[in-house]
């Protein structure tokens, strides 16, 4: 598979779900089981990405400068900044550490 | 003011927190129309972190822009390139999963929406399902009035589509000058990018619980087995506790769509 394969397979995907749900009917996804269920998985991929962002180094885990700049992300997040000043703000942390503190 | 935008998954109670709903002599269109414009410049904006991300990940200029044209979900867009970024397109499949799997939440608010956006043809129901994201469903959702939840739709939806695919193109062409991306902390940035995602639905003690375990059950299984497939594993998480309800509240009713 190339990455073209990927990103073209990916995409049909996900726009066949869009289309999914304006084509099943309603009453479907009324059950609270399988809302809950969709809201949870969400929230489960996400956290999941996070910590291999986080630690991830292919297939080996690593504490390096991307820990102290996602505790600062979320120290911005919780004093309630805005997504673009964190994400950037986590870059620069990160950066920082690289340049002047000498971590990895 | 920034605060008013802080939220990038637009959560339903926007309505008091964006600008102008204060105001008394506007119809709720108008209003409606200028709070899908806030957001939508506000979620655009960080379709220069997609786009240099992109590109940190391995993806050209050009399928980083076919991404935001084609898939046009932030979440998705994000877990694909996260990880391309860690596995190569030898991670194609579990990357598509990812995508697919965190794409599954378009298809309920389609199902809330497709009352809502008032089309009467099979084209604008594909049009309506192509603009159907967290953003446009938020503000749709946050109006009172169903022409004002058309108006704020369609606006949320074109405004978030139109900027962030220009943006996506400057992120790609940014991140594609910058070289090596670990030296400007992309990287780390990915990851606040994800907590950005999450933050807002961290509410119960269920989704909290949730994240934790994904995490904690990503991070073990990723020296045993191959790029991508643990955070499908984190998947299954969500998937026992939704079906039990652990940790749930007993007396929910209807879930939010």
């Amino acid at each position: 598979m190339t990455l073209w394969h990927v990103i073209l397979i990916a995409s049909i995907a996900c726009v066949a779900l869009k289309l999914a749900g304006y084509a099943v009917p309603p009453h479907w996804l009324e059950k609270p089981s399988v809302a809950r269920t969709a809201d949870l998985l969400t929230v489960a991929l996400l956290a999941a990405l996070i910590a291999v962002q986080t630690l991830g180094a292919g297939q080996s885990l690593v504490v390096d400068a991307r820990v102290p700049a996602l505790a600062a992300a979320g120290l911005l997040y919780w004093l309630r900044l805005p997504f673009l000043v964190v994400v950037i703000a986590a870059a620069l942390v990160a950066a920082m550490l690289r340049l002047w503190g000498g971590m990895a | 003011m920034w605060r008013a935008r802080s939220d990038p998954d637009a959560p339903i109670g926007i309505r008091s927190r964006l600008p102008g709903a204060r105001s008394t002599t506007r119809t709720p269109e108008s209003l409606a129309t200028r709070q899908g414009v806030a957001v939508g410049v506000a979620t655009a904006a960080y379709g220069v972190s997609f786009g240099a991300l992109a590109v940190a990940a391995g993806l050209d200029v050009w399928q980083a822009c076919v991404l935001s044209l084609l898939m046009f979900t932030g979440g998705s867009q994000f877990a694909l390139v996260g990880i391309l970024a860690s596995g190569g397109a030898a991670a194609g499949g579990t990357a598509i999963a990812s995508a697919a799997l965190l794409g599954a939440r378009n298809a309920a608010y389609g199902m809330r929406m497709k009352p809502v956006v008032g089309a009467n043809s099979w084209w604008k129901n594909a049009a309506a399902a192509w603009l159907t994201i967290d953003e446009s469903t938020a503000v749709a959702l946050a109006q009172r009035e169903p022409a004002a939840r058309r108006r704020g739709f369609w606006v949320t939806g074109t405004v978030v589509y139109v900027g962030w695919n220009l943006t996506t193109l400057l992120g790609a062409l940014i991140g594609d000058l910058l070289g090596d991306t670990r030296a400007y902390g992309l990287d780390a940035a990915a990851a606040a990018a994800f907590l950005g995602l999450i933050w807002p639905r961290l509410r119960s003690h269920q989704t909290i619980a949730v994240a934790c375990a994904a995490a904690v059950a990503a991070t073990a299984l990723t020296p045993v087995v191959a790029p991508g497939v643990p955070v499908l594993a984190a998947a299954v998480v969500a998937v026992v506790v939704g079906t039990t309800n652990w940790l749930g509240r007993r007396t929910e009713g209807r879930v939010k769509p």
